[in-house]
């Protein structure tokens, strides 16, 4: 305290020469700072080293089954998809444990919510929010760099597994892979880091709209356990209840009342995800809904290009896009002119 | 007259019914300490917050470094460090850390940031602990490290709400003299919102005395003094040794004095009110008189009294809902007189 009036004479001189230079304007915008910030308080945190423990322990758990049973099923002539051992696995499975792409469909929504729960809520119960938006910084540019900065941790995460998974099967097996896997292996993931980025705007979403952070995360979870346990149970109920007699409904009405609760049972977005992934790792699989005779007729059982899986998955995908953006169209328009109070 | 630095018209908040901040209208000037004063809940934060565009005001414009704090508050906020009045800092990282990211987010150069952040941590007298995490601080010790964290990015204004909460009194003291050398030496505007009346006397030029969303009165503690205790002028009472006879023979000769309104005699004391200061004038009197003088006090009105003759007023209001009109005319007559 005592040297204090020197100090400031300094500060003083300073402030007058970075006025005057130039190259004051190099340094990164706030966007990019806080984004640092939040990976390095991430990669901190023991709730995500909990979670990759997690995801790894599941990934080598399937990868250890799949390859115990790898021989069988690529041996397996009937199955048009014997011939790509890298999707093999990724889906094969002794029904011991189920294959990665369903457990992923469970675990990704956890690791959406856990680094999403107390984004904000958090940081305002902490009274730290409040000397961050009296920076210089649009208040977007927070939403968007937990967001952001979740997303990246988590992509990063997915694509050193597949990698590692691809370069472990080279080493094992020493089989070449074909560019379609490759590409396919890569949207599975982008379409894994798609699911996962909902359910962290999801779980921004929550956190802005709840004070408590356990709130938040009870609510993401009480709608996570909604679409994947009672969702489909719920739409069964109420479909049977109006569904006629089957046996009065022409072939045709029956199959338009089957589209039905599929497009329904679509509003889940597990369902979208296991859909899209489905058909992303079989290359098989060249329809999701119901097909009837006529349309099987002459159909040879190979395996579809990859583009035609990708035209199949699309609507899945935006399916789930477009559910990210909802969710963060409402965070924006909650957090925006919100009065932020300690 | 230079155009002021802070400048809020009509600003009005309501919350449902309720009016947080009702028509405030104040301009503080560039290199000014203004206080603002008053009870909890009289509107004090919100009242910031509108002018850092961190809340919307219902009616009514907030100014500040010449941008609207409504539409545009990135350049309010390059101009104005805010201190809020419960601190929080990520625990996770140290002091410097904390520091050196808000740096970041104002844009300051990166190969400066350091040796400034360190700067600062000299300036509030924490270059001991820079490198402990902070939520090992103390109260007094987040407290500096708040103001440290206004002052990195160089702002224009400072506004610190209830900067003294929860310091001991050394500690405030410390704290009060700070800012007030940081204000002369870099010429700040500082804004200050407390109800604790005796650390706003300490250091601030002028005062606002805000209750119930409405600025009462505004001006240095003199000007203030004077408003609310027009009527009694400035008081100066002698205490003497030899008892005062009643009638007192030098009664007259003293009332015709210019200035003089009023003498109270009491055993062996007795009170002047006059429309001056005229305690020399008096003393030399007494002197001249004969008279042993005890004592001499003259009466100093304090933020305390003002502080005081207010809330009494808010007191009443809170029962009677209809005094506030009864307030504001007796403290306008007042005023006048």
């Amino acid at each position: 305290m005592k040297s204090q009036p020197i100090s400031l004479k300094d500060l003083s001189l300073k402030q007058a020469k970075s006025n005057q230079s130039p190259e004051k304007a190099v340094s990164e915008g706030p966007f990019n700072v806080i984004v640092r910030k939040e990976i390095a308080d991430h990669i901190r945190s023991w709730r995500f080293i909990v979670l990759i423990g997690l995801i790894v322990l599941t990934f080598i758990a399937s990868m250890y089954v799949a390859l115990g049973n790898i021989k069988s099923s690529v041996g397996n002539t009937d199955d048009p998809d014997h011939v790509f051992l890298y999707l093999k696995l990724l889906t094969t499975t002794d029904n011991s444990i189920p294959p990665f792409h369903i457990f992923l469909s469970f675990l990704a929504p956890l690791l959406g919510i856990s680094l999403g729960f107390d984004a904000i809520n958090s940081e305002q119960n902490n009274g730290t929010l409040i000397r961050l938006m009296a920076q210089p910084v649009y208040r977007d540019n927070l939403l968007l760099a937990k967001f952001v900065s979740a997303l990246v941790i988590v992509s990063t995460l997915f694509a050193a597994l597949a990698l590692l998974m691809i370069g472990g099967g080279m080493l094992l097996t020493g089989v070449r892979m074909e560019p379609q896997e490759l590409l396919r292996i890569l949207s599975f993931i982008t379409m894994s880091i798609t699911y996962v980025a909902f359910w962290l705007s999801l779980s921004i979403l929550m956190s802005i709209k709840f004070k408590q952070a356990a709130t938040s995360a009870l609510t993401a979870i009480g709608i996570w356990l909604f679409f994947t346990v009672f969702y489909q149970i719920i739409v069964n109920l109420v479909i049977r209840s109006f569904l006629p007699n089957p046996t009065f409904l022409s072939q045709h009405e029956i199959m338009a009342y089957n589209e039905l609760v599929l497009n329904i049972l679509r509003i889940a977005p597990n369902q979208l995800y296991t859909d899209a992934t489905t058909t992303l790792l079989m290359p098989s699989v060249r329809s999701l809904g119901p097909i009837t005779m006529e349309q099987m007729a002459s159909a040879i059982p190979s395996p579809l290009p990859f583009k035609e899986s990708v035209m199949i998955v699309w609507p899945q995908v935006s399916g789930l896009i477009a559910a990210t953006v909802v969710c963060f169209a409402l965070s924006y328009y909650l957090f925006m002119r919100r009065e932020i109070r300690s | 007259m230079k155009d002021p630095i802070i400048q809020l018209k009509g600003l009005t908040k309501c919350y449902g019914s309720l009016k947080a901040v009702d028509d405030l209208n104040l301009d503080i000037h560039k290199g000014e300490i203004f206080g603002l004063l008053g009870p909890n809940g009289a509107g004090k934060t919100t009242t910031i917050l509108m002018m850092l565009g961190l809340t919307d005001p219902t009616s009514g414009t907030a100014t500040v470094c010449g941008h609207n704090a409504t539409n545009n508050p990135i350049a309010v906020k390059k101009k104005v460090g805010y201190m809020p009045d419960s601190l929080g800092f990520y625990d996770g990282m140290t002091a410097l850390e904390n520091l050196i990211y808000i740096g970041r987010l104002n844009g300051l150069p990166e190969k400066e940031i350091k040796t400034s952040a360190t700067e600062m941590m000299e300036v509030v007298g924490l270059t001991n602990d820079m490198h402990k995490k902070t939520a090992t601080y103390s109260r007094g010790m987040k407290q500096r490290l708040g103001l440290a964290d206004v002052l990195i990015k160089r702002p224009d204004v400072i506004v610190l709400d209830e900067p003294t909460l929860g310091i001991d009194p050394s500690g405030i003291k410390d704290f009060l003299i700070l800012i007030k050398r940081l204000s002369k030496q870099q010429g700040l505007t500082v804004l200050l919102s407390s109800h604790h009346l005796h650390h706003v006397q300490q250091v601030c030029d002028r005062v606002g005395i805000f209750v119930n969303g409405k600025l009462l009165a505004q001006g240095n503690i003199d000007t203030l003094s004077g408003n609310l205790f027009g009527k009694d002028g400035y008081v100066t009472s002698i205490t003497v040794q030899q008892t005062i006879e009643q009638p007192w023979p030098f009664e007259t000769e003293l009332k015709l004095r210019e200035g003089m309104n009023q003498i109270t005699l009491h055993e062996n004391r007795i009170d002047f009110a006059c429309s001056h200061d005229m305690t020399p004038a008096i003393v030399r009197f007494f002197v001249e008189k004969g008279y042993d003088i005890l004592e001499v006090h003259k009466k100093d009105y304090g933020l305390d009294d003002i502080y005081e003759k207010y809330f009494e007023n808010n007191l009443m209001e809170n029962t009677h809902e209809k005094s506030t009109d009864f307030f504001e005319r007796s403290f306008f007559k007042t005023g006048k007189k």
